[in-house]
């Protein structure tokens, strides 16, 4: 018999393994959850010590097809991050994972998603990006393309929001792009999201095949298959392994993360800077303009603090203090009362 | 002329944003240190600086600290208003005020004192930026004069306000003294009220609802808050935030605790669930609008059962609707807060040493039940001064409910699901992340018993059924009514600072029309079974409500059996202003017959005292 595979922890995959899916053959989400698998099972993180997260929608489904021993909370529509950010204030060692889509992020939950950002909360926050509702049946979302139809005739006439370019600039500490249907990169991208300390928000273009994979759409696979342009190999080599990759530190960025982990980046272009927000925002307006989008980590800070070290937390998570701690002494009401007599 | 000592209204009518607050609290404090009960009244705008505010600081020897209907004394300020203020007096009464505005030409039947603050205040602060803020002190001076008010006290009670500005209470004590000093010289006391030393205020404080409501959450462990800024509820996240930072951080200088300032009502209420939801003691606090955005999260917190607390500082109305003013609008609101069947905990505190002691309740009961407890305060409660006996050292160990830990995990085996009612109580156990327990997925009212997703109709209403039976076991564990039984036919029913009104109503009633009556004072929805047995036993109950709608009558049509609620009447405040003994008294009075309603005054009852009495019939 052969043996199974087990991880650095000593695990194996069944754990990390969900419910069946009930989302449409061929879905990219689906996808998307084969790779969270293999993300947390590669890196040995166990899953009792992880925290799924999501709205609402078919995105917001997926966290019972994953890791069925992690604590899931499925909330409500467009407010997980406030859910999410409550939740590791209560516990600050857990792992948090929050899956949203473009309707859930993008318009009903956009408020939250920008205050997640700006706060910098410690949680890979991963939008299922398929440019339609579609549990409702397939309506525009705010990530829709301009022009795009939808099978009644009614024609989008609004720009879409690019949630990348609004994550840059709202303090994400992490934002990358990627395709559903990319395995390598997608898995590398969310590995190293896993290990970065802050918000990583990774947008995750998953076609539809039910309402959005027709001709024209930018979120078929065809179209995402033609126009994707990678910014260079992703390769993430976490903190339990040998750095035995290949690189060429003329061609490649190399950045640390909080826990020692190393992130490569392979240019593609000579002036791009993973660390500057600049660079990033000019290559998503250039790539924009060509009618591509890039995928790859777009954009990196790996020293920001979280909000988590900002409001300097003792190190016990804060749902364990025992009374002793949490409840002042008697004399501490004393001079309360004393002040107000 | 007969004195009237310790039992009287003063009303201090000043523009918003003038400082008028510090000169208004020390005259409050003084009164209070010489051992008279008091209590003070803000009357204020929706406004940072310009509009019209009012305070009220009554004195009153039997110890009746609800806002007094009548004014007494007044301190006409205000330009703007001083006609008006003037013009709805009660003959006999008396006027402080400002020279220049001539107010004595209005009135023949009253007292007037003129008093040229200008003038004064150009002789003790030669900077003419801050004559605006220091001329309050020259009222409070005046008063000390001519109401008798100890100038030691002044003096005591205007430096605590002042605290380490050693400067800025120098000067208001110039300004205080050249007051008291004018008076004595220019005013000839000729009205009756005055102040003598008492000891009816030993030992107590003064405190706000909200500052206690802080102090009850922080006694209480809370670890985690979220809130967003709202009149007015937002000085009880802001005094917790000062006394957190100065009593919950650790040896090292960490905290813990974790206030975070939510980007709205929605997020605060998420982030509590999170939390609550990880095991953390959370709470949000907030007001009518904001439980109004909260209203969906309030719905999954009743189904996924996830504890939190929540303060409700009720206030009139949405939008621009009377922020600044006090009601008790979001009973029915609150306790069916959210879409599908849902029953929320409502604990209803009075006094401000309630708001610390259901401060604490509220965590331990939210924790027990697994879901949201609201604080139904009001503006009345939270905002304005109240004495009070000192705050109890907590001793109770807390009641963190039902979590599974490794000892009962073995006893539940395998049997454990996370929404199996195994002790017949409808409260299923818990997990929590981070403490090794198995791991359950939470989501809405989709789930069976072992919080699987399942849409089966069995499994749906087995689910609400056993919420149901969670609801009727919290009967038995929120704080019960307190009851007063008498040999009367008359009951009276009130809930949160309509007490204060009722205990000084009750004595009206029974020395000015021979009315004795029962008192059941409601501190919690679900409503004990002592709530309907006190209806049963009288044979007309009044209940009163600072609501237009009789909404706790609704709320108790609802849960009670049919017909109980048949003979209780309405006594309905809600004018925005704190409730007052003298029109529950009248209300009572009309619909006891025992008043024509033409008698009691207009912005009373009368209208809708007869619909009302129609209804009944």
């Amino acid at each position: 018999m052969a043996d199974v595979k087990k991880n650095r922890i000593g695990l194996e995959i069944t754990p990390y393994r969900g419910g069946k899916t009930t989302l449409c053959a061929g879905c990219g989400h689906n996808a998307i959850s084969e790779r969270i698998i293999d993300a947390f099972f590669e890196m040995g993180i166990h899953p009792r010590d992880v925290l799924k997260l999501s709205g609402i929608g078919c995105s917001s489904k997926t966290p019972a097809y994953f890791l069925a021993d992690a604590h899931g909370f499925n909330s409500v529509h467009g407010r997980m991050p406030s859910v999410g950010t409550g939740a590791l204030l209560a516990n600050k060692k857990m792992i948090a994972i929050g899956v949203s889509g473009d309707g859930d992020t993008g318009a009903i939950g956009i408020g939250q998603f920008v205050h997640l950002m700006r706060r910098n909360v410690p949680i890979t926050y991963i939008i299922e990006d398929n440019g339609c509702y579609g549990l409702t049946k397939g309506q525009f979302s705010p990530t829709a393309d301009l022009g795009s139809t939808l099978k009644n005739g009614v024609v989008n006439d609004l720009p879409p929001i690019d949630t990348c370019m609004l994550a840059v600039q709202l303090g994400a500490s992490f934002v990358a792009r990627s395709f559903s249907g990319d395995k390598k990169q997608l898995l590398s991208i969310l590995k190293a999201a896993i290990a970065h300390r802050g918000t990583a928000m990774i947008d995750v273009i998953s076609p539809c095949v039910t309402f959005n994979d027709h001709e024209g759409s930018t979120k078929s696979y065809a179209y995402a298959k033609e126009h994707d342009e990678a910014m260079g190999e992703v390769n993430f080599v976490p903190f339990f392994e040998d750095i035995n990759i290949d690189y060429d530190p003329g061609t490649t960025t190399a950045v640390t993360m909080h826990d020692g982990s190393k992130l490569f980046l392979k240019k593609v272009a000579e002036d791009y800077n993973p660390t500057d927000k600049l660079s990033a925002i000019r290559l998503m307006y250039e790539t924009h303009a060509r009618g591509e989008f890039p995928t790859g980590i777009l954009y990196i800070e790996p020293d920001k603090d979280d909000l988590l070290t900002q409001l300097n937390l003792v190190d016990t998570p804060l749902a364990f203090l025992p009374t002793e701690v949490v409840r002042p002494g008697k004399d501490v009401l004393d001079a309360v009362m004393e002040e107000h007599r | 002329m007969n004195k009237v000592v310790n039992d009287f209204s003063i009303q201090i009518a000043t523009v918003n944003g003038s400082g008028s607050q510090t000169a208004n609290l020390v005259i409050l404090r003084s009164i209070f240190q010489m051992g008279i009960p008091v209590s003070g009244k803000n009357m204020f705008p929706s406004n940072i600086a310009g509009l019209p505010t009012w305070y009220t600081v009554r004195a009153n020897k039997d110890g009746f600290i609800a806002r007094k209907k009548e004014v007494d004394f007044l301190v006409a300020m205000n330009a703007e208003t001083a006609k008006e203020d003037v013009m709805s007096l009660e003959p006999g009464r008396a006027v402080v005020y400002d020279e220049p505005l001539k107010l004595n030409e209005l009135r023949t039947d009253l007292t007037f004192y003129p008093v040229p603050f200008d003038k004064l205040v150009a002789t003790v602060c030669t900077d003419a930026k801050l004559r605006r803020l220091v001329k309050n002190m020259i009222y409070d001076g005046v008063l000390s004069h001519l109401l008798n008010i100890d100038m030691g006290e002044m003096e005591k009670a205007l430096r605590k306000q002042f605290g380490k500005k050693v400067k800025a209470a120098d000067l208001n004590m110039g300004a205080l003294k050249a007051g008291a000093e004018y008076a004595q010289q220019n005013l000839t006391k000729s009205d009756p009220f005055v102040v003598e030393r008492m000891n009816k205020t030993d030992g107590m404080i003064l405190i706000e609802g909200n500052t206690a409501g802080a102090l009850g959450a922080m006694f209480a462990g809370v670890t985690v808050v979220a809130w967003y800024p709202i009149t007015p509820s937002s000085s009880l996240p802001e005094s917790l935030i000062g006394y957190m930072k100065k009593y919950r951080l650790d040896k090292d200088g960490k905290a813990t605790y974790a206030i975070i300032q939510a980007e709205d009502e929605i997020a605060s209420i998420g982030m509590v669930l999170g939390a609550g939801w990880a095991g953390a003691r959370a709470m949000t606090s907030t007001s009518g609008p904001g439980v109004s955005l909260m209203s969906e999260f309030a719905g999954l917190a009743y189904y996924a059962e996830v504890p939190g607390v929540v303060f409700d500082i009720q206030r009139v109305g949405p939008s621009t609707g009377l922020p600044t003013r006090t009601a008790q609008g979001d009973i029915v609101t609150t306790a069916l807060l959210s879409h599908g069947d849902t029953k929320q905990i409502l604990l209803i505190p009075c006094s401000v040493e309630e708001c610390f002691e259901m401060a604490q309740d509220a965590f331990d009961i939210a924790e027990r039940f697994q879901q949201l407890v609201f604080v139904m305060s009001d503006l009345d409660l939270g905002m304005n001064m109240w004495m009070s006996k000192t705050f109890t050292y907590p001793e109770k160990v807390f009641d963190r409910g039902k979590v599974l830990t490794a000892e009962n995990v073995k006893e539940l085996g395998a049997e454990w699901g996370r929404y199996r009612d195994v002790d017949h109580d409808g409260i299923p156990y818990r997990t929590l992340p981070g403490t090794g327990m198995p791991s359950y997925f939470t989501r809405g009212s989709g789930h069976n018993e072992r919080g699987q997703y399942s849409e089966r109709p069995d499994d749906y209403q087995r689910n609400v059924d056993r919420l149901s039976r969670k609801h009727q076991t919290a009967k038995k564990y929120v704080p019960a009514p307190i009851v007063e039984d008498a040999a009367t036919e008359v009951g009276i029913i009130g809930y949160g600072t309509s007490h204060w009104a009722i205990v000084e109503c009750r004595e009206q009633l029974e020395s000015e029309a021979g009315i004795k009556t029962a008192y059941l004072r409601l501190r919690a929805y679900p409503f004990p079974d002592e709530v309907e047995a006190f209806i049963k036993r009288y044979k007309r109950v009044y209940l009163v409500e600072q609501n237009r709608d009789a909404q706790m009558k609704t709320l108790m049509k609802i849960e009670l059996p049919d017909g109980v609620t048949n003979h209780v009447r309405s006594v309905l405040h809600y004018n925005g202003l704190p409730i007052d003994a003298r029109s529950l008294t009248d209300d009572i009075l009309v619909q006891e017959g025992r008043k024509a309603p033409d008698t009691v005054h207009a912005e009373m009852t009368a209208p809708r005292a007869a619909v009302t009495m129609a209804r009944e019939e």
